[in-house]
C-alpha cells in the first residue's frame, strides 16, 4: 500500500492520499478475490472429473472454461428465497459476515516484498482474529434460517472451528518463536536463501509435523472435506446454507473458496517461504521479480491438495472430529511448542539442527518424483482405457 | 412465550420436552435412498429414538397382480426393486413355473444365472457406491456407476431396456442373448476384476476413515439378525452363512463353484455396517466368479429357442405355491394362489427382503449419532420401491 501511496503528489492532503491508496488496494484485492473462485471452481470440477474418470464441464466455452461464469450468472439472477419464519435481517447479514471474514485476511498476505495490503506488525494475530468472524456468520445463518438442519450445521461448525483453532494456534506459536515476530513479511524474510531455508525444513522433523498439523486444522477451519461436517450434504442436506438461494448462496460459495485460498496462502507464507523462489537464481527473472508468481504457485498447489483430499476421503463423524482435534493434534502441538522453545534456548540449535539444510532438496525431489510417477501412470492408464473403449 | 402458547394452542410449557428435538429426515432427503421418512428424536447430535415411516411409494402391486394375467405381472415385479429388476422377475418366473410344473431348458437357466449375477454386481455397485457417498466419499460412487453402466449396456443390447427389463418370462426368456454377448461379458469382467474391484477395495473399503466410520456402528448380533428375519448380505454380515443359491439351489446354481462370504468383524464386533458392506464387496467378486463359469458354459452350448417352453396360455390349475430366490438384497419370496378359474392370479403376496431389513432399523438406531443413522440406512441397503410396493 505504501507503494501506491507514494504515487500520489505530496500536495494532496494526507487523508486524501490514504483514502485513494486504500481504495485502489481494496479494489484490486476484492477483484482478485471475487474473480479467483471462478477459476478455482472450474479447476475443482476438472480435478474431480479427472479423479472420477469422467470429463467434467466441456459444453460452455472451449473446454467448458465459461461454465463457472455461467453458473455464477445463473446464481446472481436467481430469486433469493426467504423461508417463512426466518429472521430476515440476520438471514441477509450472515452471508455478508462470512464473506467479510474470509476477505479481511487478504489485507496482510504478502504477495511480494512490497506487494502487500499492509504489513501489520501483528499480522498473524490479525489473520487468526478475522478468520473467526466467519464462524459468527455461520452460526447466524443457521439460526436465522429457522431450519433444524441449518441449526445442526451451525452448531457443528461452531464446535469444529473453536476446537481446531487451538492446535492451529499452538503450531503458529512455534513459527512465531522461530521468527521472533508476528508480522507475515518478517516471517517470509526469515526464510530467505532458497528452499533449504524454508521453515518447513527447520528443526527437521519437527516443523514438517507442524506444517501438517496447521494445514489439517486449516482444512477443518474452512469446512473442507474430510472435515466438512457443517455442510455434510448426505446428513444435513446442506448444513447451514440449506435455506439459501441465489445471490446469498453465491456469497457462501465465494467465502468457501476464499477461505481455501487464505488457508493455503498462510500455510505457504509460514512454511513454504512465501514469495521466495525455491532457489535464489529463480527469484528475479524479468523486470519486477517473480515473488507473486511463486506465492501463487505454492498456494495453488496447496489448494490442489485440498481438492485432491476432498475427492478421495470419506467424511469424519462429529465425535471423531473432536477426537482428532483434542487428542491428536493438540498434544502434538503442545509437544512441538515445548520442543521448539527448548531448542531455541539451547546455544547449539539456535537456528535449527545442523542437518536441516541438507534434507530440503532430497525430500522435495523425492516428492516431486513420486507425484510425477503417479500422474504419468494415471495418464497412461486413462489413455489405455480410452483406446480400449474406442477399439 | 408460555402464556402465548397456552392461549393459542392450549399447551403448557411443562408439556414441552425442552431437551429433545424432533427431526424429520425425509421423505425428501439426499440419503434416505428414496422416499423414506425417519422421525428422529434427537438430543443434540445423539438420536434417542428413530421411527421409520414408509408407504410414500405404494403402488398397489399386489392388487394390480390380481387384475392382470400371469405374464402381465412380470413388468410390475420389475418396478418393485428397480435397482435389481432381473432378480425380481426371476423370482416370479420361478414361482409360476413351480406352480405349473414347467422345467426350463439348461440354456435358459444359464442365461438366467448370467443375468441374475450381472444384476447382482450392478445392484451392489449402487449399494456400496451410494454407501460411500453417504459416508462422504464421492469418487468411488462414480467409479462403480461407470461399471454399472457397462452392465446396463449389456442388458440393453440383450432386451432393449436399461432399467425395467421384462426379461425373465414364465418358462423362458423374452429374448436370446445377442451374437458376441460372451465376448462383451468377458471384456466387462476383465475390467471389473482388474480395475474396478481392486480400486474399490483400496479406495473405499480399506480406507481408514471409512473403517472408523462403519466398524462398530449399527452392530447386529447373529441372534438378533435371525429373529428379525434379516436376509441376504445383511444376515451374512452378521455371521450366518445362509444363501439360497447354496442352500436351496435353483436355476442350476448347484453347478457353479462360489463362496458365500460372511462378516468376520475384522475391525470390531461382527455384524457392523462395515461387515455388511464388506460382504457386498466380496459378493461382487464371487458373482464375477460365477459369471466366468456361466459364460464358459454358454459358449459351449448350442443356441436354442428361449421361448420354447413358454406356454401359449398360462392358466394354472387350482393351487398355491411359495417360491423364493436370492435377490441381490436377500430372500425374495412369492406366494401365489391360483383359483383355477380365471387367467389372473387370485392372490400374489411378496415377502420382501428390504421390508424385513427396515423392521430392525428402530432397534439398531437407538443411541446413535445422526451421522450414524445415515450410515445404518445405507448399510441395510433398502430400496423403497420394494418396501412399499
Amino acid at each position: 500500500m505504501d507503494l501506491i501511496f507514494g504515487l500520489f503528489p505530496a500536495t494532496l492532503p494526507y487523508w486524501v492520499r490514504v483514502a485513494m491508496a486504500g481504495g485502489i488496494v481494496a479494489g484490486a484485492l476484492i477483484t482478485f478475490m471475487a474473480l479467483g473462485p471462478i477459476a478455482y471452481v472450474y479447476v475443482e470440477t476438472k480435478v474431480a472429473g479427472f479423479m472420477q474418470d469422467r470429463i467434467g464441464p466441456k459444453r460452455v466455452g472451449p473446454h467448458g472454461l465459461l461454465q463457472t461464469i455461467a453458473d455464477a450468472v445463473k446464481l446472481l439472477f436467481k430469486e433469493a428465497i426467504f423461508p417463512a419464519g426466518a429472521d430476515k435481517k440476520l438471514f441477509i447479514l450472515a452471508p455478508c459476515l462470512v464473506v467479510i471474514g474470509a476477505f479481511l485476511s487478504f489485507v496482510v498476505i504478502p504477495f511480494g516484498s512490497r506487494l502487500q495490503g499492509t504489513d501489520l506488525n501483528v499480522g498473524l494475530f490479525y489473520v487468526v482474529a478475522v478468520s473467526s468472524i466467519s464462524t459468527v456468520g455461520l452460526i447466524m445463518a443457521g439460526w436465522a434460517s429457522n431450519n433444524k438442519y441449518a441449526l445442526f450445521g451451525a452448531m457443528r461448525s461452531a464446535a469444529q472451528i473453536v476446537s481446531y483453532e487451538i492446535p492451529a494456534m499452538m503450531v503458529l506459536l512455534t513459527v512465531v518463536m522461530i521468527v521472533g515476530s508476528l508480522s507475515l513479511q518478517a516471517t517470509v524474510e526469515t526464510q530467505a536463501g532458497g528452499l533449504p531455508h524454508w521453515l518447513l525444513f527447520r528443526y527437521f522433523p519437527l516443523m514438517p509435523i507442524a506444517a501438517i498439523v496447521f494445514f489439517t486444522a486449516g482444512l477443518a477451519e474452512c469446512n473442507r472435506a474430510p472435515f466438512d461436517i457443517p455442510e455434510a450434504e448426505s446428513e444435513l442436506v446442506a448444513g447451514f446454507h440449506t435455506e439459501y438461494s441465489g445471490f446469498f448462496f453465491a456469497l457462501f460459495f465465494l467465502a468457501e473458496y476464499s477461505e481455501m485460498f487464505v488457508v493455503s496462502a498462510v500455510t505457504s507464507v509460514l512454511f513454504l517461504g512465501g514469495w521466495w523462489a525455491p532457489h535464489p537464481l529463480l527469484q528475479n527473472l524479468g523486470p519486477i521479480g517473480l515473488g507473486p508468481v511463486w506465492l501463487l504457485a505454492k498456494t495453488w498447489f496447496l489448494m490442489f491438495v485440498m481438492m485432491w483430499l476432498r475427492w478421495t476421503l470419506p467424511r469424519l463423524r462429529v465425535d471423531q472430529l473432536m477426537y482428532v482435534a483434542w487428542k491428536v493434534l493438540l498434544p502434538i502441538g503442545l509437544v512441538l511448542v515445548l520442543a521448539v522453545g527448548l531448542l531455541i534456548m539451547l546455544p547449539g540449535t539456535r537456528n535449527g539442527f545442523p542437518w536441516d539444510h541438507y534434507v530440503g532438496w532430497p525430500l522435495v525431489g523425492l516428492t516431486v518424483l513420486y507425484l510425477l510417477y503417479g500422474m504419468v501412470s494415471a495418464l497412461r492408464w486413462s489413455g489405455k482405457r480410452r483406446r480400449e473403449i474406442l477399439a | 412465550m408460555s402464556t402465548q402458547l397456552q392461549e393459542q394452542y392450549g399447551w403448557r410449557i411443562e408439556d414441552l420436552d425442552t431437551d429433545e428435538m424432533i427431526l424429520n429426515m425425509g421423505p425428501q432427503h439426499p440419503s434416505t435412498h428414496g422416499v423414506l421418512r425417519i422421525e428422529l428424536r434427537t438430543d443434540g447430535e445423539v438420536v434417542r429414538a428413530a421411527r421409520p415411516h414408509i408407504g410414500y411409494l405404494h403402488r398397489c402391486f399386489e392388487k394390480h397382480a390380481e387384475n392382470v394375467d400371469y405374464p402381465g405381472v412380470i413388468p410390475y415385479t420389475d418396478r418393485m426393486d428397480y435397482v435389481a429388476s432381473m432378480g425380481n422377475s426371476l423370482g416370479y418366473a420361478l414361482a409360476v413355473e413351480k406352480l405349473m410344473g414347467i422345467e426350463v431348458t439348461p440354456y435358459v437357466q444359464t442365461i438366467r444365472v448370467i443375468m441374475a449375477e450381472l444384476q447382482r454386481i450392478a445392484s451392489h455397485c449402487i449399494a456400496v457406491g451410494t454407501y460411500g457417498m453417504d459416508i462422504g466419499a464421492f469418487t468411488p460412487f462414480l467409479h462403480l456407476l461407470r461399471d454399472r453402466e457397462t452392465i446396463l449396456d449389456l442388458f440393453e443390447w440383450t432386451c432393449g431396456a436399461r432399467l425395467l427389463y421384462n426379461y425373465n418370462w414364465v418358462g423362458g426368456l423374452s429374448h436370446d442373448v445377442p451374437e458376441g454377448f460372451v465376448r462383451a461379458g468377458r471384456q466387462f469382467l476383465r475390467e471389473f476384476d482388474r480395475v474396478t474391484w481392486p480400486e474399490l477395495m483400496d479406495l473405499l473399503i480399506g480406507n481408514k476413515i471409512f473403517i472408523k466410520r462403519t466398524a462398530g456402528v449399527g452392530v447386529c448380533p447373529p441372534e438378533l439378525a435371525i429373529s428379525y428375519d434379516l436376509t441376504g448380505p445383511n444376515l451374512r454380515g452378521s455371521g450366518p452363512a445362509r444363501d439360497l443359491r447354496k442352500d436351496v439351489p435353483y436355476s442350476g446354481y448347484e453347478n457353479y463353484e462360489f463362496e458365500v462370504p460372511v462378516g468376520k468383524g475384522q475391525f470390531g464386533p461382527v455384524g457392523s455396517c462395515f461387515d455388511r458392506n464388506w460382504v457386498r464387496a466380496i459378493e461382487m467378486k464371487e458373482s464375477a466368479k460365477i459369471l466366468h463359469q456361466a459364460l464358459d458354459r454358454l459358449e459351449k452350448m448350442e443356441r436354442a429357442d428361449v421361448r420354447e417352453k413358454v406356454p401359449k396360455r398360462i392358466k394354472p390349475a387350482k393351487g398355491e405355491v411359495y417360491a423364493r430366490s436370492e435377490a441381490p438384497r436377500g430372500q425374495l419370496g412369492y406366494y401365489i394362489v391360483a383359483d383355477g378359474a380365471g387367467i389372473n392370479p387370485y392372490r400374489v403376496k411378496v415377502k420382501s427382503p428390504c421390508f424385513t431389513a427396515m423392521s430392525i432399523f428402530h432397534v439398531l438406531s437407538r443411541g446413535m449419532m445422526i451421522a450414524d443413522i445415515i450410515a445404518l440406512i445405507g448399510s441395510l441397503d433398502v430400496v423403497l420401491g420394494e418396501i412399499d410396493r
